[in-house]
């Protein structure tokens, strides 16, 4: 018998069984495998959130939300100063990184083989790997110890750096991914480079870089060790008396919101670290509650964002 | 510059807008057509070679180019039709390593020479793509965008601008009602037509299309076609295509190119539209044309 004829059987119907009846057993095993390991992942998503919600929604009521702390063994209280403080020190962070995010990400994109090119993609990834915590001191450094004591201001630095390589590295895929020919058609009507760049890529790109933006927002927003070299903490930190009290004393609110961001704040995280470790069993249940209104503001700005996404990309795609 | 009082009296000169004036295709008289481009000739081409780098991608290419008439350039890939035509528009001054000797030459100005300024180069010779690249956003923002450039924000004026382009990209009858919404809505042809009038908003001399209906279904490619025929009158075309049978049907005059064997893109026949396919003077023209090679 001629050798390719035996070969040929091999591609038979009727050829072959236990070979046929092995792969099928090995395709459903590697498939439940797959499963398995992709409900592990949720599954720890699902076990995180439902004992945060199990652990701290008892301590969640309209107070905790709406008063500062009262002192440790009185009952009550909340951590109005920790949101303020983490939504301050958000918007302080987003509002240095992103104009330096988004313009560095440009330069990289179109000129990824210049030296400065490549060394700021070289830098960007660097500084992605940096502790959070060097940075924290880095600007400890910088600002909390020329300017002789911490702030708002200091944290929200420490949270920019930190936001930067997402930025950058986030709003560079997104420009890469603008089909080069809107650039062309842009540039063959005689639009110089710049503009092409801001009213026509930028725009094309604006999804994906406000996708980008909030999530570093939201790892910014979880941040705790950069947080303790410069924001500090400050549990009498109330925005709303704050402004009061600097228009009593014939400031503007201009001036009054300098005063605030030049005061050390508290955030989420921050809070959680020190109740939790507080001999306390009302400042330990407190701060299961801090930790639940932490993961709820990460998830409600992540899941806003995707949803305004969603409908900006349907309209424009009509 | 004064944009909007030109295009205002054009918009009357051009009869209504929004209505596609469909020509049938001239090819009276063409042999003395030659004759005369030489005299209107838009753009002269002298002995232009590109190079990228160390390569050679066109060498030593003369050409004129005749005012108010549609020149097709034609030939196998990879033999520089592009390449020459995004010469014309400074285009390739984009890519790097780009160097360009000879000259290209716009109503009798070289627009290499330093001193031109390669926005007004792209103002005056427009571009259309072989995709269409609608913008993202609305259909009014696209064709404004060219004319916002120039300095003109007044709404009203803006308003007179898309519709006239519009209309002379006849496409103004299907989107007049949905002004605002994304140009990326429409259909591949429709968003073909728009970036034709979003080219014509900015009142160029001449019009470059590469390719422009590669993309499209055959439709939405007579569409185009005809539209270049109704353009014709008040703009310079130039076309790159594959489709011989295209630039037989829409061109009056044809420039026929092959790579040599430095796999350099030359110029092999230069004439009118119909003596390029029925009686070529050149053996490879010939060959190419009736499809033997290619």
């Amino acid at each position: 018998m001629s050798g390719y004829a035996e070969i040929s059987k091999n591609f038979r119907p009727e050829h072959g069984g236990s070979l046929r009846r092995r792969r099928k057993i090995t395709n459903v095993f590697m498939l439940g495998l797959a499963g398995l390991m992709s409900l592990l992942a949720v599954g720890i998503l699902v076990w995180i959130v439902g004992y945060v919600v199990y652990r701290g929604g008892s301590s969640i009521n309209l107070d905790f939300l709406t008063q500062t702390p009262r002192p440790v063994g009185i009952a009550g209280g909340g951590v109005l100063h920790a949101i303020e403080g983490t939504l301050i020190l958000a918007f302080l962070a987003g509002l240095f990184a992103i104009l330096p995010g988004v313009a560095a990400a440009f330069y990289v994109a179109y000129n990824p083989n210049t030296p400065l090119g490549i060394v700021v993609r070289f830098g960007t990834d660097v500084l992605s790997g940096v502790p959070s915590i060097v940075i924290g001191i880095f600007v400890y450094v910088l600002v909390v110890k020329s300017s002789g004591h911490y702030s708002a201001l200091a944290g929200g630095m420490a949270l920019a750096i930190l936001m930067l390589p997402i930025i950058i590295r986030t709003t560079e895929e997104m420009i890469k991914l603008v089909p080069g020919t809107l650039r062309e058609g842009s540039l063959a009507l005689g639009a110089p480079e710049w503009k092409t760049a801001l009213k026509v890529t930028l725009p094309a790109a604006m999804n994906g870089i406000i996708t980008g933006f909030l999530l570093g927002i939201a790892r910014a927003a979880g941040e705790t060790a950069p947080l303790l070299f410069t924001a500090l903490g400050n549990d009498r930190f109330e925005v709303g008396k704050m402004v009061t009290s600097s228009l009593q004393n014939g400031q503007n609110i201009f001036q009054a919101l300098v005063n605030i961001i030049q005061q050390p704040v508290d955030s989420l995280p921050l809070t959680l670290f020190k109740y939790s470790q507080q001999p306390d069993i009302e400042r330990i249940n407190q701060s299961w509650g801090v930790a639940l209104v932490l993961i709820v503001i990460v998830l409600v700005t992540n899941i806003g964002a995707r949803l305004w996404v969603q409908r900006r990309s349907s309209q424009l795609k009509g | 510059m004064n944009l909007v009082s030109a295009q205002n009296s054009n918009v009357f000169k051009a009869g209504k807008p929004g209505q596609a004036v469909t020509l049938a295709p001239v090819r009276q008289a063409e042999q003395s057509e030659a004759a005369n481009a030489a005299r209107q000739a838009k753009m002269k081409i002298a002995d232009l070679s590109v190079f990228y780098g160390k390569f050679r991608a066109l060498a030593g290419i003369s050409l004129d180019i005749p005012e108010n008439r549609i020149t097709a350039i034609i030939g196998p890939s990879g033999c520089g039709k592009s390449t020459l035509l995004r010469s014309f528009n400074r285009m390739n001054d984009l890519v790097p390593n780009f160097r360009l000797e000879g000259q290209v030459a716009l109503d009798g100005e070289d627009i290499y020479d330093p001193a031109v300024d390669v926005t007004d180069i792209r103002r005056r010779v427009g571009m259309v793509f072989q995709r269409p690249n609608p913008f993202p956003m609305s259909i009014f923002e696209n064709v404004a965008f060219g004319p916002r450039l120039y300095g003109i924000g007044r709404h009203s004026d803006l308003a007179q601008i898309v519709e006239h382009s519009l209309g002379q990209a006849a496409l103004w009858d299907e989107v007049k009602d949905k002004l605002k919404e994304s140009g990326m809505a429409l259909s591949g042809g429709q968003q073909q037509r728009l970036c034709i009038a979003r080219a014509l908003a900015v009142q160029p001399d001449v019009i470059l299309m590469d390719e422009p209906a590669s993309s499209l279904d055959p439709v939405s490619t007579l569409k185009i076609e005809d539209l270049m025929q109704s353009l014709k009158g008040s703009f310079t075309i130039v076309i790159v295509t594959h489709n011989m049978q295209q630039a037989a049907r829409v061109s009056d005059f044809t420039a026929f190119l092959m790579v040599n064997p430095e796999r350099a893109g030359t110029l092999v026949e230069f004439g009118a539209t119909p003596q390029i396919f029925t009686n070529p003077h050149h053996k490879q023209t010939e060959e190419y044309v009736t499809g033997r090679f290619g």
